[in-house]
């Protein structure tokens, strides 16, 4: 597509200080993947999902992707969808994610939304304000690297992480496209779907994990359909990453009082703790060690 | 641009500042083949000949223009010519489209159709076409919808197509719209998503665009051979923007020809209950393109509201949004009481029953008319015929017997 393409073909620089690469690789050289924690802002309400974020990182999770709710979520499944639209009628806005980005302080956390919010609030100044609340970056379902020259841009400004995916119906071609325009973690969707728990992560995800190494020394995390410790571990097994969003939000909803809910999000995130440890460290590449030019 | 750039043929991805795609990563794949895979049709004389022999014998192409004095005496005395894609067979301009997508499917070896469908027109089209061509429907309607257009749930039903109720959000056209690309997102291999307007992610706009633009160039020579000119004015109604897409696009490079898009206005664009993407929203992206949508100030979608399901949609395709931008089209919204004025009318005085959805372009043509007087030719996309609004019409007008 002619357009947005400029900006591309430049290298990607060097992931900035407070971004989730570090920590992702941190979990590397403990012999594990990391575990990467998904909950959307203002379910049940404002308070108690920031309580929650909070926990997970109390239970073992290295890094929260706070989600922005939006009235058209079209890659969710039913659990996320009527969670994040409870949170709308309840008046949730970007700026509570920013909040509860400030609230995660001292863990990476980045934002994870549909791109029409980031653009309605301005792309340089979205930039500005999640780097200004301490926050890693945005990972971006639907914004495609050919449309992101805006975010790219404000990205390296404020040295944030710029996630774009890759799909099991990737080509080479997208896959490079998708390495080279991201920066922190490159996120691979295991399946072909919206998010929500699935019984079997299908073996597609491993391929994909093996394409994507091929090409990119980014670590690469592996999300949709994840949502206990058996399959966590079964992920951990080649992925650098685990992401895990259903499953907590299903904590919530399940749960009778907030305060049960947050303790519930706690006692998984400890399941799924164990189970990126539990993986023989053996079967993962590790990731390369400090290697000059922008790639580390 | 440039005045000597002709505005007809583009081919996307972007109008302007508008279009693009916005989607997941997993469906880029399956839209490249999609664009390589329509192109590659258009250019296949086999393809085409196939197309028009459907045109031809199965939806009744071409369309007839029908001139309405008595209706025309309540605009202004210009005269009023209708382009009656009501006659098509599903009683719609929904079938070119559909014909052609769903040829496509079968080329492109899939088995699988999908579509979205608020009025049930592009359902039952669909519906229709995978009849036709043995393929398996599935139609994503709203819940909302489904009550009102109850009887085009039937006809779907009858042609062999599931029915998928959706019951997220406002329960209308654009979550019909959200399930339908969750569908496709898991289904992408074997399954087309028909998108049944020229909205959606790059090649939809410019692809449905191509197997509409038939309306227009079809009336453009009707109305030429029947009054030695081109109409001063083109009328059509606008949700997701198909039908004036298809009539517009043959005038786009005659100046002389004014191009007026009909919103639905609902309860009136002052009141915030309407569906005028253009005229009552702003710059944003819906369905995988940036187009005009109805929204809040932090981008959340704003419900639309309108008589006409069909029109009650938040966003528009992006070439009309282009069109706005660049001045060649106007959009102007007709509120609900105006275009059940101009339906009413039309049935009164020329024996013809419009979709709601045509009658906000009838209520255009009715303005225009008195704005150019008797030396005036407006020509209006009659879209669809309204046997399916019967219900609607009923309660509208209080035409049923004593309330039960």
């Amino acid at each position: 597509m002619e357009g947005g393409r400029a900006g591309l073909s430049e290298e990607v620089r060097e992931s900035g200080p407070g971004s989730a690469r570090a920590v992702v690789e941190r979990a590397g050289r403990e012999g594990r993947a990391a575990l990467i924690g998904y909950l959307p802002v203002g379910f049940p309400d404002v308070a108690t999902s920031v309580a929650a974020m909070r926990a997970m990182v109390a239970g073992g999770v290295d890094v929260v992707e706070v989600g922005l709710p939006y009235t058209d979520p079209l890659m969710d499944g039913p659990l996320i969808q009527r969670a994040t639209e409870a949170a709308l009628a309840r008046g949730t806005t970007p700026a509570d994610g920013l909040s509860a980005v400030r609230a995660l302080h001292g863990t990476p956390a980045l934002i994870m939304t549909y791109w029409t919010l980031i653009d309605r609030y301005g792309v340089a100044r979205f930039a500005e304000d999640l780097a200004a609340a301490g926050g890693a970056g945005l990972i971006t379902p639907d914004l495609l690297p050919e449309e992101a020259a805006a975010w790219h841009a404000a990205a390296d400004r404020h040295d944030l992480d710029r996630v774009h995916l890759v799909a099991p119906t990737s080509t080479r071609a997208r896959i490079d496209l998708a390495a080279r325009s991201s920066r922190g973690f490159l996120y691979a969707a295991s399946v072909m779907g919206v998010t929500g728990e699935r019984e079997l992560v299908s073996s597609g995800a491993k391929d994909l994990v093996a394409r994507v190494k091929e090409i990119t020394d980014l670590p690469v995390c592996v999300g949709l359909g994840v949502g206990d410790a058996a399959r966590a571990a079964e992920v951990a097994a080649f992925a650098d990453g685990v992401i895990v969003g259903s499953a907590f939000v299903r904590a919530l909803t399940d749960a009778p009082d907030p305060a049960a809910g947050i303790a519930a999000v706690e006692t998984l995130a400890r399941e799924l703790a164990h189970g990126v440890r539990r993986s023989p460290a053996s079967n993962r590449r590790r990731p390369v060690a400090e290697q000059p030019g922008g790639q580390r | 641009m440039t005045e000597t750039e002709t505005l007809t043929g583009r081919a996307g991805p972007y109008f302007g500042r508008f279009g693009g795609r916005f989607t997941p990563e997993a469906l880029v794949v399956a839209l490249d083949e999609l664009e390589a895979g329509y192109r590659d049709a258009l250019g296949d004389p086999a393809f085409r000949d196939r197309l028009e022999e459907l045109h031809r014998s199965y939806s009744g192409r071409p369309s007839v223009i029908t001139e309405v004095p008595s209706f025309a005496r309540h605009a202004g005395g210009a005269r009023v010519l209708l382009k009656r894609e009501d006659l098509n067979h599903t009683g719609s301009h929904k079938i070119n489209n559909v014909l052609g997508q769903a040829l496509l499917t079968r080329r492109m070896g899939k088995r699988r159709i999908i579509a979205e469908t608020g009025a049930g027109q592009h359902g039952v089209a669909a519906a229709t076409a995978a009849a036709l061509l043995g393929l398996e429907a599935v139609i994503y309607m709203g819940e909302v919808d489904m009550r009102r257009q109850a009887l085009n749930v039937v006809r779907m039903r009858l042609l062999g197509a599931t029915v998928v109720p959706v019951t997220s959000g406002s329960r209308t056209l654009k979550d019909a719209m959200n399930e339908a690309m969750r569908d496709w997102v898991t289904n992408v291999e074997h399954t087309h998503y028909l998108i049944g307007s020229v909205a959606g992610p790059h090649p939809f706009p410019a692809m449905v665009r191509e197997f509409q633009q038939i309306i227009g160039i079809e009336a453009r020579r009707q109305i030429l051979d029947l009054t030695g000119r081109l109409p001063d004015v083109v009328c059509a109604c606008v949700g997701g923007g198909s039908n004036a897409l298809g009539i517009f696009h043959a005038f786009l490079d005659d100046p002389g020809v004014e191009l007026v898009g009909l919103e639905a206005g609902g309860a009136g664009v002052g009141t915030g209950r309407h569906a005028a993407a253009v005229s009552g929203g702003t710059p944003g992206i819906l369905h995988g393109s940036r187009t005009y949508v109805l929204q809040d100030e932090h981008g959340q979608t704003r419900e639309s509201h309108s008589i006409s399901a069909g029109l009650d949609y938040p966003g528009i395709g992006p070439q009309h949004a282009w069109l706005h931008d660049t001045g060649r089209a106007r959009y102007e919204a007709v509120d609900d009481a105006a275009a059940m004025e101009a339906f009413q009318l039309l049935c009164r005085t020329e024996g013809i029953i419009p979709a709601i959805e045509s009658a906000h372009a009838l209520a255009g043509a009715i303005r225009e008319g008195r704005r150019l007087g008797p030396d005036g030719i407006v020509l209006v996309n009659l879209s669809g015929r309204g046997d399916k609004d019967m219900d609607t019409a009923a309660r509208y007008f209080g035409l049923m017997e004593a309330d039960a």
